[in-house]
């Protein structure tokens, strides 16, 4: 008997999936050339999986701040903010999002996964009731058990799922917190923000959103959905990442609240791991800047991801329900989800697998993430390749007319 | 007669069937992941929807000590007489 014994039902399925030749979970790219090209296997591929919204991860800014960082101040800081002290940039870093987001206070996390643990964990205790939507990401669940709350799921963006089980608490002491995102990962739908927030005031809850795949992809100023939909004034935290489209690594969180620094001093995810690297920190910043000075990449990624989409549609294949950066086709069965992900690879196309239970009706989706670095020729390549699989895998009921012509 | 917590048993094999999409055999003894075959997310889809058939907020770190139909039924009798 070992360890591991008890995974046997995981490591059984996990062979299942690498017995169709392929392993979706461990990819292997020999050079990565931009944004949006990479080597896989030896052949020039176009990444389509990599949530590098704006395409920043090779801005010549972003690369200079980053390199002049790593020259003045080294590889790493060896340890966390609370024992070995921040370095300029990290409270730069810190002030330059609470600028941005017009919130008095910003915390830097290590990376998007611990500022949702730490967040998760210390907003609300024990006695304090948390409301996730049902759909919501790995990162909020585990934060959830990391924490001392009483946990209840609502339904998937319902707002009137949310206010019956919130009203089921009325009379219980402590606080309630609702947990919506920004841009759903798997289906790229966006929460009812509008809605939830009127909810929130009606019950006297709080309300958080993680804005990962929405900073820098929806707003007037790029700030995400909640700038989107004019409820800002309504959402008392919002926490994201820097590591989609401001394309590196780490996470954060911007509030009102009073008292906030307390944060610092309580919240393990941000205590106990050493801090990020002034390198990162300092593309991060110019990331940032890039996303103040430069609105026409959102514009460009819109265009973009509707054209994709759009493509799609029209082919015939069921995508989520509203157009987003994030476009997951749905596969009925997951041998045919895993012979089509590996036939796009072998045409040249890499997206994301994401199959049950990580995914929201128990089947199977590829999904891609739009760049704005995304070329016209490459999405319809992308959409030619997409059309040959659909045709030999027999996803497509009958071939349609391109609206494009 | 049955009594509540049997009566709670039926209505947890009743609703599991619903969300599985297929009609499930339950008995107090039954194993929810071993003998149902229900992962983390049906088994939290499951609870949510015997919240609304019971009225009633079953916080998910209750269910870290749930393996059996009967755990589960006794939690919601537990909850109920609480509510």
């Amino acid at each position: 008997m070992g360890l591991l014994d008890k995974h046997k039902a995981y490591s059984q399925a996990y062979q299942t999936i690498r017995d169709a030749g392929a392993d979706p979970f461990n990819v292997r790219f020999e050079s990565v050339l931009s944004p949006t090209v990479g080597i896989v296997n030896g052949r020039q591929t176009i990444l389509l999986g990599t949530n590098n919204y704006l395409g920043l991860t090779f801005d010549e800014s972003c690369i200079a701040a980053s390199s002049t960082a790593l020259h003045a101040h080294g590889t790493g800081t060896t340890g966390s903010r609370i024992a070995n002290g921040s370095f300029g940039e990290h409270l730069d870093l810190e002030e330059a999002i609470a600028r941005f987001y017009g919130r008095k206070h910003a915390m830097t996390f290590t990376t998007g996964y611990q500022a949702n643990l730490g967040l998760l964990s210390t907003l609300v205790g024990r006695g304090d009731h948390l409301l996730l939507d049902a759909d919501s990401h790995a990162s909020l669940y585990d934060g959830a058990r990391l924490g001392h709350a009483e946990v209840i799921r609502f339904r998937h963006n319902d707002p009137d799922d949310l206010r019956k089980r919130l009203q089921r608490l009325k009379g219980s002491p402590g606080k309630q917190l609702i947990v919506a995102e920004g841009i759903y990962s798997m289906l790229g739908d966006v929460a009812p923000l509008k809605e939830f927030a009127e909810v929130k005031r009606e019950m006297g809850a709080y309300l958080l959103v993680d804005e990962a795949h929405s900073l820098g992809v929806l707003g007037d100023k790029g700030r995400g959905l909640a700038e989107a939909q004019g409820v800002e004034a309504d959402v008392d935290v919002i926490v994201g990442t820097f590591s989609k489209s401001l394309g590196a690594i780490g996470g954060f969180c911007v509030s009102d609240m009073a008292d906030f620094d307390v944060m610092r001093v309580i919240c393990r995810p941000y205590m106990f791991t050493a801090s990020l690297p002034p390198s990162v920190v300092a593309s991060t910043l110019q990331a940032l800047r890039v996303i103040e000075d430069r609105p026409e990449l959102r514009q460009q990624l819109a265009a973009n991801a509707q054209r994709y989409y759009d493509g799609l549609k029209t082919l015939g294949f069921e995508v989520g329900p509203q157009c987003s950066p994030i476009v997951a086709v749905t596969i009925p069965d997951q041998p045919r989800a895993i012979a089509v992900w590996k036939a796009l690879l072998e045409k040249g196309v890499y997206l994301n697998l994401a199959l049950p239970p990580a995914t929201p009706d128990a089947r199977p989706l590829l999904r891609s993430s739009i760049s704005a670095a995304h070329t016209d020729d490459q999405l319809d390549k992308i959409l030619a390749a997409f059309a040959e699989v659909g045709q030999t895998y027999g996803l497509l009921d009958a071939p349609r007319q391109r609206a494009s012509g | 007669m049955e009594s509540v917590t049997d009566l709670t048993v039926r209505q947890i094999g009743r609703t599991a069937g619903q969300v599985m999409q297929k009609s499930v055999e339950v008995t107090a003894e039954t194993d929810i992941g071993r003998d149902l075959g229900v992962d983390s997310l049906t088994l939290m889809n499951i609870v949510m929807e015997l919240e609304d058939v019971f009225e009633l907020s079953i916080p998910l770190d209750r269910l870290a000590d749930v393996e059996t139909v009967g755990d589960l039924a006794a939690l919601i009798n537990e909850l109920r007489v609480r509510a």
